[in-house]
């Protein structure tokens, strides 16, 4: 019966050409070729990354391979290693390793309090708690990241809080002993490898805990019960099962760890001794020295170390099951 | 499509022999399982003894006592959320119950981690490993137990020449068809030799022709292991076909258990009636005009037959008048929905023996006689209400492909 309704009620009155606004027929028109839309999409994002961000980088290693004169002070635009060389010097290669060795550091301490906290978010958690969580992990990325560095100045200071702690407790020989010990110690807590190594480890594990997070939820539950049921205790399983397809998550996670430690100047310049990072040095050499060169050089060593790693990561199967 | 990929059972599979179980099961005590055979009343593969789970208010399982014997073939049928598949994650062990005792081969199993039971399980999702091999995930039990690399991938091969997948091993299970992945996962579950095999709607994510020919190979496949296969499916076809014995289950409790010919022929509740197969469920003045007596009965519209208006009634034969509201033509065979003098309506399915569409679509409208022979009558509950046909979907969905 509504279909009868239906084809009696006349039809209003339309002629296409009239009505059509310019912006119904370019709708149209768009609608009719995808692959225009396509291109002014993304026409944007690839010109500011062609240009920009490749241009910059592409530009970057170009300056490493020019050289400073040293009598007159300016950059030779010639192709030469000499730059490079520089590089290697000794002390140039103690910035590079004590770099590396933190920045490793961190990433293995990051890897290892994020995992447990990831694991429960994804796994056990309801959802309630695990957005408080969400939430307790990424808060601290609102505040100014200066400011959180500063603070902990402040609690590793020999006044501050630690430090009260252990006088407390009467355990302010055993602060000291262990900043007493060579590499990691020094007069306090907040001018130490030590300090520098608890900030970084702070400031970036929410970065290693959101993507193992992430990984640990694709993760399907019957994986789990299944190695279980074939066998597998706990520690089998997560050996076998969980830690494999977690692993792209902790490599995703340890990239930013690494390579934001390896580029920082922030933390070492707040709370290390006098020994320079690789962060401070590419600061030192491209403002105060002039040494444009050396510090585009010192900045190509974490790309280097990170195209390394990423290779390792992918012949130990981290993104095979993917 | 997946028939392509999936070869067709054409030559037999490899057969595996008393003296490849026993090798390959390798530290099971031996004197166990004889003992089982010799005793005169063998003890159940599962026995479950007044077992309720409940997820907070939800009574999942609700009061179930049943035995599984050894060797037996044995389904779980029911709709979603009948506690079927409930039931299969306690013997695994991913669920401990709420109360009640379930006893594997003899011994509680209260507490008991999965690992540490005698039970394997097929998933109905697969739950393949995807950062392993095929090989590897069939291998993975073996690995656990720490069976020497050599010796447990030539194990896992015979198992992938079981499922007939030989030479498959090195893909990743991302790379196989649905079919093929459900044999691995198979596979997978059969290299442990478990003594008892769960089976969760394996077959749910196939496609009709696949299915009908996973059910004849997984049949065999138990017969040849002879292990315990508990398989839970929604699909009271797949249950009638495969099974020694079945189950159906609604709310959470039993309705019924028996064979697949007790459970079709002598439905014992309205529910199982319904359920398994299409059935005409009447009650009321309708019941007692037929039969006498009041209740509610099921009749199978395959038992009624249609005749004329004025068709002579042979002893022992019921018969009502009615006229036939509509018709479906099915190619094999043919619905007719026939309402009857005197209210209600039931439904007759004919085979197109003689009959083409053309002769059955010029019945709607007729005068006919049903006539149907008592003893096809199941008196399914007492209580008195409104003549009801329930027609299910499930027996519906099989005319489809039929």
């Amino acid at each position: 019966m509504s279909q009868t309704t239906l084809t009696q009620a006349p039809l209003p009155e339309r002629s296409h050409k009239e009505t059509r606004s310019l912006v119904q027929r370019l709708a149209t028109f768009l609608y009719g070729h995808p692959r225009l839309v396509t291109a002014l999409l993304l026409a944007p994002p690839l010109l500011s990354f062609i240009v920009l961000y490749l241009g910059s980088l592409v530009a970057l290693l170009i300056q490493s391979f020019f050289h400073l004169d040293n009598f007159t002070g300016r950059v030779v635009r010639e192709f030469t290693f000499q730059t490079y060389a520089d590089l290697l010097s000794p002390a140039n290669m103690d910035i590079v390793l004590r770099t590396a060795g933190m920045a490793a550091m961190v990433t293995v301490a990051d890897a290892l309090l994020a995992f447990p906290l990831a694991y429960f978010m994804a796994r056990y958690a309801s959802p309630r708690v695990r957005m408080l969580l969400t939430l307790g992990v990424v808060m601290p990325l609102w505040a100014s990241y200066i400011v959180r560095v500063y603070s902990w100045k402040l609690i590793l200071a020999k006044e501050g809080i630690i430090g009260w702690f252990f006088a407390q407790t009467g355990l302010t020989g055993l602060l000291d002993g262990i900043l007493g010990l060579p590499v990691i110690g020094g007069p306090s807590l907040s001018v130490s490898p030590l300090g520098a190594f608890i900030a970084f480890t702070y400031v970036w594990l929410p970065y290693m805990v959101l993507p193992i997070v992430a990984a640990l939820e694709r993760v399907p539950g019957s994986l789990i019960e299944a190695s279980g049921d074939l066998g597998a205790n706990s520690r089998q399983t997560f050996r076998h099962v969980i830690l494999p397809l977690a692993f792209p998550g902790v490599v995703a996670g340890s990239i930013f760890t690494f390579s934001l430690t390896l580029g920082d100047f922030v933390v070492p310049g707040a709370l290390g001794n006098s020994s320079l990072f690789i962060g401070q040095a590419v600061l030192a050499y491209q403002g105060t020295s002039g040494n444009i060169p050396l510090a585009a050089a010192f900045a190509v060593v974490p790309i280097v170390i990170m195209a390394v790693y990423l290779l390792l990561a992918r012949r130990l199967g981290a993104f095979d099951a993917f | 499509m997946q028939r392509a990929t999936d070869e067709p059972p054409t030559d037999e599979p490899p057969t595996m022999d008393m003296d490849t179980r026993r090798r390959t099961t390798g530290d099971r005590a031996e004197g166990e399982s004889a003992s089982v055979v010799e005793n005169k009343t063998p003890v159940p593969a599962v026995s479950f003894h007044n077992v309720s789970k409940r997820f907070g208010d939800v009574h999942a399982v609700d009061n179930v006592s049943l035995d599984i014997q050894d060797g037996e073939f044995f389904s779980m049928l029911g709709p979603s959320g009948s506690g079927k598949t409930t039931c299969l994650r306690l013997i695994a062990g991913f669920e401990q119950p709420t109360s009640g005792s379930i006893r594997l081969h003899g011994i509680e199993a209260a507490g008991l981690p999965p690992f540490e039971r005698d039970v394997n399980t097929v998933f109905q999702d697969y739950a393949l490993f995807p950062h392993m091999s095929v090989l590897e995930n069939v291998a993975y039990g073996l690995m656990i137990k720490k069976v020497p690399r050599r010796e447990r991938l030539k194990t896992a091969n015979e198992m992938l020449d079981l499922v007939r997948l030989p030479g498959m091993g090195q893909r990743k299970p991302s790379q196989l068809s649905g079919g093929q992945r459900q044999r691995v996962a198979l596979a997978r579950s059969l290299v442990n030799h478990p003594r008892v095999l769960l089976l969760d709607e394996p077959l749910g994510a196939l496609d009709f022709k696949l299915r009908e020919q996973m059910q004849i190979e997984l049949k065999s496949i138990q017969k040849q292991v002879g292990i315990t296969f508990v398989y839970v499916t929604h699909d009271q076809q797949e249950a009638l076909t495969m099974s020694d014995r079945l189950v159906v289950f609604n709310l959470g409790r039993i309705e019924q258990l028996g064979t697949p010919s007790d459970i079709y022929e002598r439905p014992a509740t309205e529910f199982v009636a319904g359920f398994v197969g299409v059935s005409n469920l009447v009650s009321g003045p309708l019941a007692e005009q037929m039969s006498g007596v009041s209740g509610t009965f099921s009749i199978r519209p395959e038992k009624i037959h249609l005749a004329a208006a004025s068709a002579a009634v042979q002893p022992g034969y019921c018969c009502v008048q009615g006229s036939v509201r509509d018709v479906v033509y099915l190619g094999m065979y043919t619905r007719y929905l026939v309402d009857v003098d005197g209210g209600g309506d039931l439904t007759v399915v004919e085979q197109n023996l003689h009959t083409t569409s053309m002769n059955v679509l010029a019945a709607k409208g007729n005068r006919v006689s049903l006539l149907w022979a008592r003893e096809h009558m199941r008196l399914v509950g007492s209580e008195t209400g409104d003549q009801r046909t329930a027609n299910y979907s499930i027996g519906q969905g099989q005319s489809e492909h039929g």
